[in-house]
């Protein structure tokens, strides 16, 4: 496959940014999308120049490290994959394909195709867990849990913390990710004891780091590679409500 | 020469580690607070010692090169965590997880590490579970179990498909909870680039900002290394893409010893290479032997129609397949360690019955959906097969998976003794960055175990009995010479990078080493190969420091220069790897000699010369590295030949 790439190069987070355009020839269609990347990058090398930089890590959808706009959507045209398990196969030669990092406040681009998502980090440290500490808990036998609340927990866990959802929002709303971990341990008799001062404080961590609101337009679910449903968002305004009202 | 202390403690295996918690000696709270640990590496080991040495009270300073901690590589693990809860009511005990652990790995670990990784393992399981890890429940509410190669019970926790990553995130919540409580510091970006060392004790590290390429010095009074293992040296492997061993080899090169480097876990069920451009590859995890049979076609014509398009699987009839590990170990079938699978594929693609491109095997669930329905296969290995379907664009739901051997893990790593302090005071390595208990093949679910048994229940007892002499050191100065010397040295290599101005790109060179490293110290070594590799790797190595190019800066965002340095030491690596696989004159576990198997093919141990640890410590540049050998007692497990078949 021959392609044309129009894709966005950025110095630094001040440096003004812009689209250039690339060739890129002879790609097999099952290559995944960052190993084609990997094709240019030499040819921007081999011509000693900078390559483009992109995140990435365990390319095989799971540590949440890449993410790229590809034709205006996160994670590009394939549906439930992460940007390094989407594959060439989805396009057709002769494409041209455009590329872009997340456009997002709270994730500012470090460089090209590279932002920096600590803040999610941040909601996480805010109230993102259970607090017990090492040593000193029951067996883990102890206290049954439903299947079915387990598996709900767990569709919730399966989180891998990319920023889709935040890109995909037009409010930029991490409201899917905070979702997903206060689903997760709203679901377990583990998490309970703390449901209330979690929720509060996940939400306005939150806000605090300049993430919008949620509203329902469903962007975030529809573009999320782990398929993580919206109704966890509606158990989390459940658990906001208890929290703030009873 | 340095001495190898293994320092295991006395009495009968069962109540060493009892023991040793009663009589080792602890730093009381306030005396913690004086004291900072460094831990390098966010996975499961780094990640969990991070957390509950934040917990304890020490002042923990914690690095990682990805952009979130949550991103360790640890979080791509799949199939499970053992534990010898014995739930299932099969048999499971402490003793037969140790005696499987020690049989998986050959007789090549250390008895008292493995009997109380054993120990520990149901505490991981209690642990994980109290902090909220949903974990897989049978419909009573109970934790379910699955199998695993190398074991006759049912002893895996599981979370679908995504062990590691529930694990990991588990143990990053718990480390997040002590940074939001200040007792841990958390450095994302960061690359440590050097230890230093302070009147023979590891005092700090040096790093490098990844964003801004800052060099940076840090002080701390112990220094713990969890960066994982050196698979990557492969260029192709399971790892992710960051994965490196410079971390551990840079510690080698200031006198932490390098144990058994040759032993290199070869996983079985990977998918295919498909061409020149790949730059990884995939796991299928190793649940999928639970149910999924394996199989060659049992005719070559067969095989050659297959090959050339002309046949499909589904077109060969049952008696003309060969389910040749079902044929060649009747006791374990489909689910013998992963070096036996591995090197019974690599038998039958030799032999010319490979399918695909001749380097694959099936892996077949058609058996299984019959017996169990389409539904239950699903909800166990649906997020597999979708995986699957998503690179290789085949249903494993209507036709079988390709699989074929490919690097995964790497037993070998930085020789600790049973505190997990390195031959450097002060220097402690946890997880797969040490090589203490998988011996020379590790059984699937075990990284998990160890990972977490390090991080959570062994490191924050044993770091305490070399902090406890420590409470008198005030905190030092960076502006020490010690460390502004390996600040200048962490330059000037970066300098020397980026002077090469050379043709040759960082990945172009690291695929071509990463192919010689695989053919001659990959699945099969021999002598004559191994004599010139060693050869080889060292006129590669001066290659590479004359051919390389490096585009960009070094005060920026620059993952060229990140590459380079990792590539420049994963040759130094290589020709370790070659130096051992030379050195150890038998097959054990994933390290297979030509010279030295059984008239059935099966790997042949030399228990009488080289039942050892073999420890290379460094000697300079372009000198060869001295050999110290630890020898492995056992007093608790009959050695004898591994036997699958019955």
């Amino acid at each position: 496959m021959d392609l044309t790439l129009k894709i966005w190069r950025q110095e630094n987070r001040t440096a003004k940014g812009r689209f250039e355009t690339y060739l890129v020839r002879g790609i097999s269609p099952d290559s995944s999308f960052f190993e084609m990347l990997d094709v240019l990058n030499q040819q921007l090398v081999d011509k000693f120049e900078m390559p483009v930089c992109f995140d990435h890590d365990c390319r095989e959808g799971i540590c949440g490290a890449c993410g790229l706009y590809i034709n205006g959507r996160p994670h590009g045209p394939d549906s439930a994959v992460t940007t390094c398990q989407l594959h060439m196969r989805k396009f057709k030669d002769g494409d041209t394909i455009t590329i872009e990092p997340w456009r997002a406040k709270p994730f500012p681009i470090i460089r090209d195709l590279v932002v920096d998502r600590t803040a999610f980090d941040k909601i996480i440290e805010a109230g993102g867990y259970i607090s017990v500490n090492t040593g000193g808990v029951p067996d883990g036998n102890a206290i049954p849990i439903p299947k079915k609340n387990a598996d709900v927990a767990m569709d919730a866990a399966s989180c891998i913390g990319c920023g889709a959802c935040v890109a995909a929002c037009k409010n930029a709303s991490a409201m899917l990710f905070v979702s997903a971990k206060v689903s997760q341990y709203a679901m377990l008799p583990q998490g309970k004891v703390e449901a209330k001062e979690r929720v509060k404080k996940m939400i306005a961590e939150m806000d605090e780091l300049g993430f919008g609101n949620c509203t329902n337009t469903g962007a975030c679910e529809a573009e999320c590679p782990k398929e993580i449903s919206l109704s966890h968002i509606a158990r989390l305004n459940r658990e906001l409500y208890a929290a703030k009202i009873l | 020469m340095t001495k190898l202390d293994s320092k295991i403690p006395q009495g009968p295996l069962a109540d060493k580690w009892t023991n040793y918690k009663a009589t080792q000696r602890l730093v009381n709270p306030a005396n913690k607070r004086k004291l900072d640990v460094i831990v390098v590496g966010t996975g499961l080991a780094g990640a969990s010692a991070s957390a509950s040495l934040g917990e304890l009270g020490f002042n923990v300073k914690t690095f990682c090169y990805q952009d979130s901690a949550r991103r360790a590589h640890s979080i791509a693990a799949q199939g499970g965590i053992n534990a010898a809860k014995n739930y299932q009511n099969d048999g499971d005990s402490i003793y037969r997880l140790f005696y499987d652990t020690i049989k998986g790995g050959d007789y090549r670990a250390r008895e008292a590490n493995v009997y109380r990784l054993a120990e520990v393992s149901n505490t991981i399981i209690d642990q994980c579970v109290a902090q909220g890890v949903p974990f897989a429940r049978d419909y009573g509410g109970l934790l379910d179990n699955r199998s695993f190669g190398g074991a006759q019970v049912s002893r895996t926790f599981y979370a679908r498909g995504q062990t590691g990553q529930q694990l990991l995130l588990g143990a990053y919540s718990a480390m997040m909870r002590q940074v939001h409580k200040g007792s841990v510091k958390l450095y994302t970006r960061h690359e440590m680039l050097d230890v230093v060392v302070v009147d023979g004790k590891a005092r700090g590290i040096i790093t490098r900002n990844l964003v801004n390429g800052e060099i940076e010095r840090h002080f701390a009074h112990a220094v713990v290394i969890a960066t994982g293992g050196y698979g990557n040296a492969f260029f192709l492997s399971t790892n992710a893409m960051g994965s490196n061993g410079s971390a551990i080899w840079q510690i080698y090169k200031k006198g932490a010893c390098f144990a058994n480097p040759a032993f290199v876990q070869i996983h079985p069920t990977c998918i295919p290479v498909h061409g020149d451009f790949q730059s990884k590859l995939t796991l299928m995890s190793e649940s999928l032997r639970n149910d999924g049979r394996i199989w060659v076609p049992a005719n070559m014509e067969d095989a050659v129609a297959i090959r050339e398009g002309r046949l499909k699987p589904t077109d060969i009839p049952e008696e003309n397949r060969d389910y040749y590990l079902e044929r060649r170990y009747p006791a374990f079938g489909n689910l013998v360690p992963r070096d036996v699978a591995s090197r019974a594929a690599k038998e039958r693609c030799d032999a010319g019955f490979g399918v695909g491109t001749g380097l694959a095997v099936y892996l077949d669930f058609a058996e299984a959906i019959t017996r169990l329905g389409r539904d239950v296969v699903e909800q166990r290995y649906g997020n597999l097969f979708q995986m699957y379907e998503k690179i290789v664009d085949d249903n494993p739901y209507e036709t079988p998976m390709m699989i074929y051997p490919a690097i995964h893990y790497t037993m070998g790593g930085i020789w600790v003794d049973y505190e997990l302090m390195t031959t450097i005071p002060g220097l402690f390595s946890i997880g797969e960055a040490n090589f203490s208990d998988h011996g020379a093949n590790r059984l699937g679910a075990s990284a998990l175990m160890q990972g977490l048994a390090d991080g959570y229940f062994v490191l924050p007892y044993t770091i305490q009995n070399y902090l406890s002499d420590e409470i008198m050191i005030p905190r030092m100065s960076t502006d020490l010479p010690e460390f502004k010397e390996a600040e200048a040295a962490v330059n000037a290599r970066i300098d020397k990078l980026m002077s090469i101005k050379g043709k040759e790109s960082v990945d172009s060179f690291h695929k071509r080493f990463g192919l010689q490293l695989w053919d001659t110290v990959g699945m099969s070594r021999n002598n004559t190969d191994l004599e010139k590799s060693v050869q080889i790797f060292t006129e590669m190595k001066e290659e590479f420091w004359k051919s390389i190019r490096i585009p960009g800066e070094k005060n920026s965002f620059n993952p060229e220069l990140e590459k380079a340095g990792r590539v420049a030491d994963f040759i130094e690596i290589g020709e370790l790897m070659a130096r051992d696989a030379l050195n150890r004159e038998e097959s054990c576990g994933g390290h297979f000699r030509e010279e030295y198997k059984t008239d059935e093919g099966e790997a042949l141990r030399n228990d009488k010369d080289f039942m050892y640890v073999s420890a290379w410590e460094y000697q300079g540049e372009d000198k060869a590295p001295a050999l110290h050998k630890e020898s492995l007692i056992y007093e608790n497990i009959k050695v004898q030949t591994r036997n699958y078949k019955k």
